[in-house]
């Protein structure tokens, strides 16, 4: 990897103090920017070392819900007894991710900073990336896209510098997006909120940009409301390989029953779109109603309305389809069926 | 021949080592590999190379500008087609023979191919600069997605031992009186090795003397095609290598980056480290070739195999073919009235193809078992009457000739009793638990038992102790473990007591480590080197006066546990340690060869197994856990119980691997391998591995080699991938003929 400066960061203003030079970025877990930067696809002039900073908390906050700091590593958000036991989904969800190994590294601020899995971006010697080299074009469109989006692509052909078909590869952020969280973030001009589907954003026509956070802006926390899904919530995912291998789909699925009724619903779908994908018609559709095979399916046609595939990766519109009706089916069954 | 008389021949028990030789240093980190050597130079005088590689699958480099990168920090050469060294590179060599690409001309013939090569201070130094380097490329059209050019496929050039084509009776004939025939498909991925050790060379110049450190199945070979490529007299090349973190047949070859390490050694005039990057461990050192094969089946109502014809079709690199010879077991798995098989090539801008785990057996048996399986299910037959049906009690691919020992029959009893085939339900679909369908499925292992020369050094040391060399490689698999044991077992002593060398070229010549024969070939040469050492032994003592065994005739003497003893008079004994220290402590050494007997041509060798695999198919998300496989073994004696069961449960992972995960993928217009990681290029992990069931029948062979044993290398990894895929067609009722069996294809199914 290229010569990059280091620093720790004790607190938060020292760390957005020194990320006020360019070309700066945080380290948190490391899981993915380490690769990266052996790969060169990431190339930061300065690393700041956010791993000391007082973000290792989670609290019960007032009004319900919870506050996970950012340095809080996916191990022990995804067996803390609050999130065990309100949050059963967040923490399927986690547990489903990677390997004991990495989820004791990896972070939740830097969780929601994951880069795509997308192999022509992770390859420097694929020239076409929008993603990693603005204006490049799209290796992918033409390539094998078996592991690529379905949902929310922008598509304007292989040459086109606004092409990206890649997905956001996290399990937690789709039960996060799921359970509607907020992103707590700091920069130097103050604090500010960014609800969990505005923090990550879809490639429109600028796939270099991951997430709508500011230039320097650090995650402090990310809350959760209080928990409606605790009885009824399963994190369907499927993949390659029983474990360490990213979702081909996944489905987060929270329900709140009343007897065999849903009053409301959490849902969103893991690896289709460069999001968590959530449509809240779909939530919406199933509230108030009886939960059955038609009502679920119902919310899957409304998900993945105008799901378009490619040459290798068509096959994701029906697993989604197949995989949303299991996880509310499940969910409906209640979280304690879950084995 | 009756197993009873088998098992007379059966030679005597001998002591197995409880533990691997070299265990305690691998789990103490003590161990050391290719690239952890230094201490033959000055540690500050070590360097380090980093490979660049083409990033265009056809063309050539026009001009690379170096200027900035020579610059960089710590950057002593850059090595480029332009100004490398020019080598007299002779032709290739069997069995090794590899067409390389050492820098001589600026042509590129696949994306991945070495073009240059940094030489930096350090590793990070190296690799920073290789990125600055400014490379122009002048592209030419590349031939790929082989695929879609079946029309294109030829005969290999060089096939090998095997012919490509081979028929046998009348096959048209077969299947004009067919009742039942299955007629389908078949397909295998790109496939890549990946050890846990990459390739690694540290190489430095004495002189003219050349000392490499090399990851290599081959010390031998490595050293040959070393000094041929330098230009440079065989005796000047050393190379070493005492452990090997797995080769797979990856490293049975010399690949360019072992002569670009001298050559940059030579430039630089320091000892130089070249250790692969797991990225470059995709391409340009072999993998195992795609292969299409067309399988036709023709059998009466009672289940007679009347033909079998299998047609291979796989993706060859533009700079060699290699023939993965997938129609193999076609021709001598079972019996049948007519067979008929092809392997032909297409031609692609893709690195070059090599042996990988049971070439030609594992694909070979991964699609034909398949097929069987359907045609038990069309002829409505249990599969093991099926197979047992068409037993080849002969070898039908040599006309017939005999088996040295084949036990196959046993391995299908023990292992359908095992698993407990009999309660399996033949109709697909039909079994669940939970939300799970569960499938049985089963399939016939095979592998040739092969042999070549070898060599071996034996000592008797001061205190019992002996030692013993053969310039053979320990791959992880045991060779340490089984060469101490053969050695103890020569004169009766304790394989604790044995001090094994081996994994340097300067020691007596061994073969390759691969194609499973180097117990076949090292251990009869061990036999050979105590039966040497005994005599020398005996005749020590007759001739000592001090020796209670002085004035004896050599015939009536023996070494039994330890000790010399005379036949005729029992009471009359000398122990190895006392003679050796009579002898002024002087070690007393021999030497051995062995080779296979002349009567090898007379008879086929080849080892068996039966493989039975539970899968339970999740119908919502379409992904499939392998519950348990069953594996029983016909491979002769069991040399080692720890070092051997776990060698063949490692070929059943794999196997596993085989039937569900690994695929490696071409960017189909770059020709770039774009999952070169193990990130992405999925292999098992704990949670895709149940319970694995390992035995062997362990009926020696003695008529293949007076050890008894055949080679278990390969073996694991055939008959588990169709087991696997026919259990699944028995959970779901959807028959995948394409590896490996993703969630996709079962949705599609």
């Amino acid at each position: 990897m290229k010569s990059f400066a280091y620093s720790r960061a004790t607190s938060n203003a020292q760390a957005l103090e020194a990320a006020r030079a360019r070309g700066t970025q945080f380290l948190a877990g490391g899981t993915n920017l380490v690769d990266l930067m052996k790969y060169q696809v990431e190339q930061p002039v300065t690393l700041v070392d956010i791993n000391h900073l007082a973000l290792t908390e989670i609290s019960q906050i007032d009004g319900g819900g919870i506050s996970i700091g950012a340095m809080v590593r996916n191990s022990d958000l995804a067996n803390h007894p609050l999130v065990r036991t309100n949050y059963p989904l967040l923490s399927q969800a986690l547990l489903s991710g990677a390997s004991p190994q990495l989820r004791n590294m990896a972070s939740t601020g830097g969780n929601l900073m994951q880069r795509t899995r997308c192999y022509y971006f992770n390859d420097i010697s694929f020239s076409a990336c929008n993603k990693r080299a603005p204006g490049s074009g799209c290796a992918a469109l033409e390539g094998y896209n078996r592991i690529h989006a379905i949902l929310g692509q922008t598509d304007k052909g292989p040459t086109s510098g606004e092409t990206c078909i890649a997905t956001h590869p996290s399990d937690m952020c789709v039960a996060m997006a799921a359970l509607q969280a907020t992103v707590e973030v700091e920069g130097r001009g103050g604090r500010r909120t960014i609800p969990f589907a505005e923090f990550h954003r879809l490639p429109g026509n600028d796939p270099s940009r991951d997430t709508t956070l500011r230039e320097g802006e650090l995650i402090t926390a990310v809350t959760l409301p209080s928990a409606k899904f605790a009885k009824n919530a399963f994190y369907l995912k499927a993949r390659d390989r029983n474990s360490y291998a990213f979702a081909l789909i996944s489905v987060a699925a929270g329900l709140e029953m009343e007897g065999t009724t849903i009053r409301s619903a959490g849902l969103a779908m893991g690896g289709v779109a460069h999001k968590p994908w959530r449509i809240p018609e779909a939530e919406k559709a199933l509230a108030g109603q009886l939960a059955s095979p038609e009502n679920f399916a119902h919310a899957a046609d409304i998900l993945l309305h105008g799901a378009h595939g490619y040459e290798h990766n068509r096959f994701k519109i029906e697993l989604a389809k197949q995989g949303v009706v299991r996880a509310l089916t499940v969910a409906a069954q209640g979280t304690s069926e879950v084995a | 021949m009756s197993i009873a008389q088998d098992q007379e021949q059966a030679s005597k028990p001998f002591k197995q080592l409880d533990h691997r030789y070299e265990g305690i240093a691998k789990v103490t980190g003590k161990a050391r590999y290719a690239a952890e050597f230094s201490e033959s130079f000055s540690k500050t005088e070590l360097v380090y190379a980093f490979l660049v590689r083409a990033t265009i699958p056809s063309g050539s480099v026009k001009s690379i500008d170096s200027a900035t990168a020579s610059r960089a920090p710590g950057v002593l050469a850059v090595i480029t087609p332009f100004n490398a060294p020019k080598l007299s590179q002779g032709p290739p060599q069997p069995p090794a023979r590899r067409n390389l690409t050492l820098l001589q001309d600026a042509n590129i013939s696949y994306n991945g191919q070495p073009i240059a090569v940094v030489i930096g201070q350090s590793l990070n130094e190296a690799k920073v600069a290789a990125a600055m380097l400014k490379i122009s490329y002048a592209l030419q059209p590349a031939k790929l997605q082989w695929e879609k050019r079946l029309s294109e496929a030829r005969w290999p050039k060089n096939p090998g031992k095997e012919p490509a084509g081979n028929h046998r009776g009348d096959i048209d004939a077969a299947f004009a009186k067919a009742a039942v025939t299955v007629d389908n498909t078949y397909i295998t991925p790109i496939q890549f090795h990946n050890p846990m050790e990459t390739h690694a060379t540290i190489a430095w110049w004495q002189g003219d003397k050349l000392t490499v450190y090399d990851a290599t199945q081959y010390i031998s070979g490595v050293k040959m095609s070393l000094a041929k490529a330098m230009n440079i007299p065989v005796d000047n090349v050393r190379v070493i290598d005492p452990l090997v973190g797995g080769g797979f047949g990856s490293k049975g070859s010399m690949w360019s980056h072992v002569p670009l390490c001298a050559m940059a050694a030579k430039v630089v005039n320091r000892p130089v480290k070249l250790s692969l990057d797991r990225e470059q461990m995709f391409g340009p050192v072999g993998a195992r070739p795609s292969t299409i094969n067309h399988i036709r089946l023709a059998a009466a109502h009672d289940g007679t195999l009347l033909g079998i014809q299998h047609d291979t079709v796989m993706n060859a690199s533009v700079l060699e073919d290699f023939v993965e010879h997938a129609e193999g077991p076609a021709k001598n798995l079972y019996q049948s009235g007519a067979s008929s098989v092809s392997a032909k090539v297409v031609e692609a801008n893709l690195g070059i193809s090599t042996f990988m785990r049971a070439p030609g057996e594992a694909p070979g048996t991964a699609v034909l078992e398949i097929a069987l399986d359907e045609l038990a299910e069309k002829l409505k037959m249990d599969p093991i009457e099926l197979r047992l049906k068409n037993y080849a009690e002969t070898d039908p691919s040599h006309e017939g000739r005999p088996w040295s020992s084949k036990h196959l029959r046993e391995c299908y009893s023990k292992g359908s009793e095992e698993f407990g085939w009999a309660s399996r339900n033949m109709t697909p679909g039909q079994r669940s638990d939970g939300k799970w369908l569960i499938g049985h499925g089963m399939a016939t292992a095979t592998y040739p038992a092969n042999r070549s020369a070898a060599q071996a050094t034996v000592r008797l040391l001061p205190g019992g102790r002996m030692y013993v060399a053969s310039g053979t490689q320990d791959l992880g698999t045991g060779t340490y473990t089984i060469m101490a044991q053969q050695a103890a077992a020569g004169l009766g002593l304790d394989p604790k007591m044995v001090e094994v060398k081996l994994g340097d070229s300067t020691l007596p010549k061994a073969p390759v480590s691969g194609g499973s024969q180097s117990s076949a070939s090292v251990l009869p040469a061990i036999q050979d080197a105590t039966t040497q050492l005994k005599l020398k032994l005996i005749d020590l003592a007759v001739n000592d006066a001090a020796s209670p065994m002085h004035g004896l005739q050599a015939a009536d003497c023996d070494v039994k546990e330890g000790r010399l003893i005379s036949k005729s008079q029992p009471a009359k004994s000398d122990g190895l340690v006392e003679l050796i220290a009579r002898n002024k402590n002087q070690p007393v050494e021999a030497q051995g060869q062995a080779e296979p007997s002349e009567a090898k041509d007379a008879m086929s060798t080849q080892s068996w197994g039966a493989v039975f695999a539970e899968v339970a198919v999740d119908p919502h998300t379409h992904m499939v856990k392998v519950r348990r496989i069953v594996g029983v073994y016909d491979i002769g004696v069991l040399l080692n119980e720890k070092t051997g069961l776990n060698q063949l449960m490692g070929g059943m992972t794999w196997g596993i691997s085989f039937a569900t995960h690994e695929d490696g993928i071409v960017d189909a217009s770059t020709g770039r391998i774009v999952n070169a990681s193990l990130a992405e290029y999925h292999v098992p992990v704990n949670a895709d591995v149940g319970v694995l069931d390992v035995s062997v029948i362990g009926i020696p062979d003695l008529k293949f080699n007076p050890v008894g044993s055949r080679g278990i290398g390969e073996i694991g990894i055939t008959g588990t991938a169709a087991a696997i895929a026919n259990a699944i067609y028995n959970a779901t009722g959807k028959r995948v003929r394409e590896y490996p069996i993703t969630p996709d294809k079962l949705l599609a199914g």
